[in-house]
């Protein structure tokens, strides 16, 4: 699905990404964690080719990223970010309907589209004309997620979906989003530094540090195997969600 | 609408081009304006008068441009000022060959003597005994206010300077009229004159003797254009009987009526030709309110066509600056660097290249209109967030939509309140371009120092004010249709 191949991106003298291998699992969701810092944003950034690689290669079904394919291949791909990114001079719905109308999508199609989004992520229908700034956080980021979703992509990228959200609402919108890649079964890379939120969501996890990754696999695997002493010291530092999470998980 | 049409026609087929006349921006070139415009239309030819059409400069060139057909101009000024540096001969003669090798034609004098000398308050220069110019000398304290024409005339302060060695370094460039009041103050203790200067006896100024003649003789001829004795030929001979018509007396009591007794320029040119040639013409005094709508409808033709090329320019420059950061930095210094230059200097500096009137009014409008329009543009869109940039970017909408849909209407409220500052800027500049005769508000501003009349100026400074302020409430009014509304509401949370 997506492929990243000794991929490496300074910014001045700072190196965000040392040379990097990855290979996105379709269908399940992997989650990119680590202190802030490591290079988990510059990472999906990378996937979606806002930024672009100093050297190595992304490609996205074998194809590489290009300048003249990379408008079609975004097309194919959703991008969520902290807080939404939603355009305040337009109303949800034209948020949402922003893309399939550039792309000549007739109304009604349009619409019947809008309509099955906002059944799949719980957004009350009566606020499609309200603008951004009169919508609620959480509000905002499933109208971010219905953007995202509108031309049916193969995969979808999130960095910190859930960063800027107070706790209610926030475990709300976790449950939704889990249900809703559940319900899709896409392809989903998403943005985390919080572990509990990566053992929530993630069936992959990895953990990067330093523009590295240290190690890659499920929460019981770097819980149980750790690959160093940082993988370590990162997990036993969270812990406490982590409890929280085993025990609802047992019960 | 027919008759209308019949009568246009009419009007096009006696004489398809009018005679122009133009007239410096003093009272005496306006009312030497007036007669040559009535005795034109006394032929029963068409004329108009471009009153207080600009200085020496803009009105030669639009001379011979063809813009103007004829104005009256001074020997001593074609001498010194037009021809200065050219192989001219000595005389009447050798000034009217000059004139015609520039390809225009010069007329007889037409009486007087309108020099330029050098007053004083009378009290002032008796408690100095200052009597002549060489007087000066011994009195290097002393604070001169000269008319700008005459601080860098050929003839003017800086030749008077070095051939009566005065020391005075104290030497201010003030407009004319405005030196009689400084004088009137005692700001400044000594003026150049016009010695027709009605002011001479009314503020009882005493005109120190030229004891070295350094000044040339200033004898009034009219300047025309050679067509005009094809096109027009009655006219020119009529012109012919204003040959040593006017004497000195005739000429100051003419300034007077204008400017002591507030008498319009028109009715002191008609009752002139009346009374020397017995010829009748009519003197249509405008009413105030047909006066103020003509002006405001110059004035909104400056401040409108200026306004609309400069957006059409300086919002594409605007995107280019904010695209690319090198060429954004040189467009933006550009803007700058044009701001800085004065508004007249940019008026004068345009008349050689599109004419005079509206034209370079017009274009040194807009040329100062960029700048805010230019930088508001690049700010608004420098300024959108990153992260909202690349969400644009990663929906996979090509960099031509993302400006469209995305970009400029998040730059909307800060390029339209450039184009606001522009338009209130232009407002406001759009007064001087009735120093080059583009009209305007400014006119009666110019008419109102000239004559030294309050009310004048203040019909042309409180309607420009006002109109700033309709200018103002109309863009607040259309940023609430032109900005979308999402970015005029507060975040709820």
């Amino acid at each position: 699905m997506l492929e990243l191949t000794q991929v490496t991106r300074s910014f001045g003298a700072t190196v965000a990404v040392q040379p990097t291998d990855l290979s996105v699992r379709p269908g399940a969701t992997t989650v990119l964690i680590g202190p802030s810092g490591c290079g988990k944003s510059t990472l999906l950034r990378l996937m979606i080719y806002l930024i672009r690689p100093d050297g190595g290669s992304v490609r996205f079904e074998g194809t590489e990223f290009s300048a003249d394919d990379v408008l079609r291949l975004r097309h194919r791909i959703g991008y969520v970010i902290q807080d939404g990114g939603l355009f305040p001079h337009l109303s949800a719905s034209d948020n949402v309907a922003l893309l399939a109308r550039h792309l000549g999508w007739d109304e009604t199609r349009v619409t019947a589209r809008i309509d099955a989004l906002a059944d799949l992520t719980r957004f009350p229908t009566d606020c499609f004309d309200r603008f951004p700034a009169q919508l609620s956080g959480g509000q905002r980021q499933r109208v971010s997620l219905m953007r995202a979703l509108m031309l049916d992509p193969d995969v979808l990228l999130l960095d910190e979906p859930l960063g800027s959200l107070d706790p209610i609402v926030r475990s709300d919108l976790q449950q939704d989003l889990r249900d809703i890649f559940c319900t899709l079964n896409k392809t989903v890379v998403l943005v985390t530094h919080d572990m509990g939120e990566a053992g929530f969501f993630g069936d992959v996890i990895v953990l990067m540090r330093e523009g590295r990754i240290v190690q890659q696999g499920t929460l019981s695997q770097l819980i149980n195997e750790p690959a160093d002493n940082f993988v370590e010291r990162f997990i036993r530092a969270q812990r406490t969600a982590l409890h929280v999470l085993e025990e609802g998980a047992e019960s | 609408m027919i008759p209308l049409i019949l009568l246009l026609m009419a009007v096009a087929s006696v004489d398809a081009e009018p005679v122009r006349v133009g007239s410096k921006s003093f009272t005496e070139s306006v009312i030497l304006g007036e007669i040559v415009a009535r005795l034109a239309r006394d032929t029963g030819a068409q004329s108009e008068h471009q009153r207080e059409f600009g200085g020496t400069r803009v009105l030669w060139n639009a001379l011979l441009r063809g813009d103007l057909d004829i104005y009256p101009e001074y020997t001593g000024t074609i001498a010194q000022e037009i021809l200065a540096g050219k192989d001219v001969a000595a005389g009447e003669d050798g000034l009217r060959a000059g004139v015609e090798a520039e390809g225009l034609r010069m007329g007889r004098p037409l009486g007087f003597n309108n020099t330029y000398a050098i007053g004083m308050r009378e009290e002032i220069a008796d408690s100095l005994g200052i009597r002549t110019i060489s007087d000066l000398k011994a009195h290097a304290d002393l604070v001169f206010g000269f008319s700008n024409e005459f601080m860098d005339r050929g003839d003017g302060w800086p030749s008077l300077r070095d051939a009566y060695h005065l020391p005075h370094t104290d030497v201010r460039g003030l407009q004319h009229d405005l030196a009689y009041r400084a004088l009137e103050s005692n700001d400044i203790h000594a003026m150049d004159l016009y010695s027709t200067d009605a002011e001479i006896e009314y503020y009882g100024l005493r005109v120190l003797v030229d004891d070295l003649e350094h000044f040339p003789t200033y004898h009034a001829v009219l300047v025309y254009r050679p067509d005009l004795e094809t096109r027009a030929p009655h006219v020119v001979a009529a012109f012919s009987r204003l040959q040593g018509a006017i004497d000195g007396g005739t000429m100051s009591g003419m300034n007077k009526r204008a400017k002591i007794d507030r008498v319009s320029e028109s009715r002191i040119a008609a009752d002139f030709l009346d009374s020397a040639f017995d010829v009748s013409s009519t003197v249509v005094e405008i009413t105030v309110v047909d006066r103020l709508l003509r002006r405001t409808s110059e004035h909104l033709t400056l401040v409108v066509l200026s306004l609309v090329a400069a957006i059409l320019i300086a919002v594409p420059l605007g995107i280019l600056a904010a695209r690319h950061e090198r060429l954004g930095q040189l467009i933006l210094g550009i803007a700058g660097v044009i701001q800085t230059i004065p508004a007249l200097a940019l008026l004068v500096f345009m008349i050689p290249i599109v004419g005079t009137q509206e034209p370079p009014a017009i274009c040194a409008l807009f040329l100062y209109s960029l700048l805010p329009i230019v930088r508001n543009t690049y700010t608004g869109l420098t300024d959108i967030p990153h992260h909202m940039r690349e969400s644009a970017e990663a929906l996979g909408l090509p960099p031509r939509v993302r400006l469209r849909l995305v970009e400029l209407p998040l730059a909307s409220r800060s390029i339209l309140a450039g184009i606001k500052t522009s338009a209130v800027i232009n407002v406001g500049f759009a007064t001087l371009g009735a120093f080059i005769g583009a009209g305007g508000y400014g006119q009666p501003i110019l008419t109102g120092l000239r004559l030294d009349d309050m009310s004048l100026i203040l019909q042309g400074a409180v309607p420009a004010a006002v109109l700033a302020l309709l200018v103002q409430g109309l863009f607040d009014v259309s940023e609430r249709v032109l900005v979308p509304r999402g970015l005029r509401l507060d975040p709820v949370d």
